[in-house]
C-alpha cells in the first residue's frame, strides 16, 4: 500500500472523501451566502439583492427576540465552563495518577456523563430544582449541566497526557528543591500546556453549541442555541441565515484563536530551547 | 509508598470533579428514577410510589412504535456513519502519505464539530426544500417533472442530518485505532499473498475494533437520545423517544416523562453495555 505509484484504490478514496468535504461544507456555505441577501430575500436561492440588511436585522432586539443578550449569555457560559473545565480536569487528572479509593467508581460516572443521553442529564437537573423549588438559571443548573457534558471529555484527555508523562521531570524538580506548588507551575503545568488548551477549547465549544443539556436547565433567560431554535420555529426570513453566519464566524474565531496559540507556544518552544517535553 | 498528606492532596484534586457528577449526574439522576413513580395532575407532582406511569407508558402501544422508530433511525445512522466513516479513516490513515497533510485533512474533518448543530440542520433547508438547489438542479438536468417531496421534512433528511453531523464520531476514534496499527503488520501480510482487500478485512478490520466501537457507542448514544434533528428535519412527522419525552414535559407530565426516561436509559445502557464487551476505555487512553 505504501509502495509504488498510486493505485486506482487511491484515486477513489480521495473522490470520496472530496465528496464528504463538499456535503460537510457545502450547506453551511450556501445559508453563508443567502444570509447576505437584500431586503426581499427569502429562504432559498435565487440570491436577491446583495446587502447586510439581515445582520443589521438581527440585532433589531424588538424582531426576532433577544439575540444579543443570549449571544452574551452563551459567551459568559462557555468561557465559564471552559475555565473550570481546564481547572477541574487537570486537577483530577493529577489525582488520577494515584490510586485512591472511589478511582474506577469516579471514571465510570464520568462515561456514564458522556453515554448518558443529554436530554435525560436536562431532565434530571430540570426536576431536581423543580422538587428542591430552585429555579433554574443559566449561571447554574445549565452551567452544571454542561460541565457534567465537558469534563468527562476534559478528563479522558489529561488522562491519556498523563498516562504519557515523564514523572521524572518532576522527580528532578524536587530534587532541586522546588515545593509542590512549584513543580506543577513550572514543569508539570508547562508541559500539559497544549493539552490543557485543547481541554479548554473543547469545553468551550460543546458549551457554547449545547442545546439538550440547556434546555430544562437554563431557566427564564435563553442561551444562544435555545434563541435559535426558538426562531427556527417562527421565523422565515434570511436573518436566520444571518444568525447562522453570525454564530459559525464566532466558532471559527475561537479555532483560529486556539490553533495560533498552539503554533506560538511550539515556536516560542523551539526559539527558547525549553527542555519540557524531551527525553532526558 | 504514599505518605498521608498526599494521599489527602489526591483526594482534594479530585474533590471538585465528584462533587459535579454527584450534584449534577448521579442526584438528578436519581429524581429521575423517584420521579417516574410519582403522581400528577394537570398543575401539580405528588409525591406517591405508583407503577402507574410505567403501565400508561408500556401498554401504549404508541410507545412500542416510538421505540422502534428511535432504533431504526439509531441503526441505519449507525451502519452509514460506519460505513462512511471507516472509509475516510482508511484513506486518512494509509493512503495520505504525508504527516502534514494528514493532520490538515484532518482538521478538514473536524472543524464543522465546532459549530453549532441547530444551525448545521438550518442550513440543509435552501439544499433541500421544494425550491431548493438539489431539485432546481435535477429538474434542470430534467432529470425529474416535478420537485421530489421526500428531500426535506421526511426520514430522510433526519438520517440524512444525523450522517451529517455525527459522522465524525465514527472518523475520530478508528483513524486514532488505524494510527496505532504496526505497519509491519501490513507488510507481512502483503508478503504472505494478501490483496490489500484481504488486509484490510483480516488484518486492519479486527485491530480497528475498539476505535468502531467506541464510535459506534457515541453514534448511538446521540441518535437514541435525540430530538432536536427528529422534530426540526421531520417536521413534527417522524418521532423519538426524547420527542415523546419533551412532549409529556411541555404538557407538565413531569412524572410520565420521567418513566419514559428511566425506560430509555436502560434501553441505552444495555446497548453500551453490549458495546463495551469489545472495548476496555481504560486501555484505550
Amino acid at each position: 500500500m505504501k509502495h509504488g505509484k498510486r493505485g486506482p484504490a487511491f484515486w477513489f478514496l480521495a473522490a470520496f472523501f472530496t465528496l464528504f468535504v463538499l456535503f460537510l461544507y457545502g450547506p453551511t456555505l450556501t445559508i453563508l451566502v443567502l444570509s447576505f441577501q437584500g431586503p426581499e430575500g427569502t429562504l432559498t436561492f435565487p440570491m436577491r439583492g446583495l446587502s447586510l440588511h439581515w445582520f443589521f436585522n438581527l440585532f433589531q432586539t424588538q424582531l426576532v427576540g433577544d439575540i444579543a443578550g443570549a449571544l452574551k449569555r452563551s459567551l459568559v457560559l462557555g468561557v465559564v465552563v471552559m475555565i473550570v473545565t481546564m481547572i477541574v480536569s487537570f486537577s483530577a487528572g493529577l489525582a488520577f495518577r494515584n490510586r485512591f479509593r472511589g478511582s474506577t467508581i469516579l471514571f465510570y460516572l464520568a462515561i456514564a456523563s458522556l453515554i448518558v443521553p443529554s436530554i435525560l442529564i436536562s431532565l434530571g437537573i430540570g426536576l431536581l430544582f423543580r422538587v428542591l423549588e430552585i429555579d433554574p438559571a443559566w449561571y447554574s443548573s445549565a452551567f452544571g449541566a454542561h460541565l457534567t457534558w465537558t469534563l468527562p471529555f476534559g478528563l479522558l484527555i489529561m488522562l491519556a497526557v498523563f498516562n504519557r508523562f515523564d514523572r521524572r521531570y518532576e522527580e528532578a524538580a524536587r530534587d532541586l528543591g522546588a515545593t509542590p506548588w512549584q513543580t506543577i507551575r513550572h514543569v508539570v503545568i508547562p508541559i500539559v500546556l497544549p493539552s490543557l488548551i485543547g481541554v479548554g477549547l473543547f469545553g468551550f465549544t460543546l458549551s457554547y453549541d449545547e442545546f439538550a443539556r440547556s434546555l430544562y436547565t437554563s431557566g427564564t433567560f435563553n442561551t444562544l442555541p435555545l434563541e435559535i431554535y426558538g426562531m427556527t420555529t417562527n421565523i422565515t426570513t434570511p436573518v436566520l441565515y444571518a444568525l447562522g453566519t453570525v454564530t459559525t464566524a464566532v466558532s471559527f474565531l475561537v479555532i483560529a484563536i486556539a490553533l495560533i496559540s498552539f503554533s506560538i507556544i511550539r515556536r516560542r518552544r523551539e526559539r527558547h530551547g525549553s527542555d519540557a517535553g524531551k527525553a532526558a | 509508598m504514599m505518605t498521608r498528606t498526599s494521599r489527602w492532596t489526591t483526594y482534594f484534586q479530585v474533590t471538585p470533579l465528584a462533587l459535579v457528577f454527584l450534584i449534577f449526574l448521579v442526584i438528578p439522576i436519581a429524581t429521575i428514577v423517584v420521579v417516574s413513580f410519582f403522581d400528577y395532575t394537570t398543575t401539580s407532582i405528588i409525591p406517591a410510589f405508583l407503577s402507574q406511569n410505567y403501565e400508561e407508558l408500556l401498554l401504549s402501544p404508541v410507545t412500542w412504535q416510538t421505540y422502534l422508530q428511535t432504533v431504526e433511525f439509531a441503526l441505519i445512522t449507525w451502519v452509514l456513519t460506519f460505513l462512511i466513516g471507516f472509509t475516510l479513516a482508511y484513506f486518512l490513515a494509509f493512503h495520505v502519505r504525508s504527516a502534514t497533510w494528514q493532520q490538515v485533512l484532518f482538521l478538514v474533518c473536524t472543524i464543522p464539530f465546532w459549530t453549532s448543530n441547530v444551525i448545521r440542520m438550518i442550513s440543509w433547508i435552501p439544499f433541500l426544500g421544494r425550491n431548493g438547489l438539489a431539485n432546481m438542479t435535477l429538474m434542470k438536468m430534467g432529470l425529474i417533472q416535478q420537485p421530489l417531496e421526500f428531500l426535506l421534512y421526511s426520514n430522510f433528511s433526519v438520517v440524512l442530518v444525523y450522517v451529517h453531523l455525527y459522522t465524525l464520531f465514527m472518523v475520530v476514534p478508528i483513524f486514532n485505532s488505524m494510527m496505532r496499527i504496526d505497519r509491519s503488520l501490513l507488510e507481512a501480510s502483503l508478503d504472505a499473498g494478501a490483496t490489500s482487500w484481504q488486509t484490510l478485512t483480516n488484518v486492519i478490520l479486527p485491530l480497528c475494533k475498539p476505535g468502531i466501537a467506541i464510535g459506534s457507542i457515541f453514534v448511538v448514544t446521540i441518535v437514541m437520545g435525540d430530538f432536536v434533528t427528529v422534530r426540526m428535519m421531520s417536521g413534527g412527522l417522524s418521532a423519538s423517544v426524547a420527542l415523546m419525552m419533551a412532549n409529556a414535559m411541555s404538557l407538565l407530565q413531569y412524572p410520565a416523562a420521567a418513566a419514559n426516561a428511566v425506560v430509555l436509559l436502560i434501553v441505552v445502557l444495555l446497548i453500551v453495555a453490549g458495546m463495551m464487551r469489545v472495548v476496555d476505555i481504560r486501555k484505550e487512553l
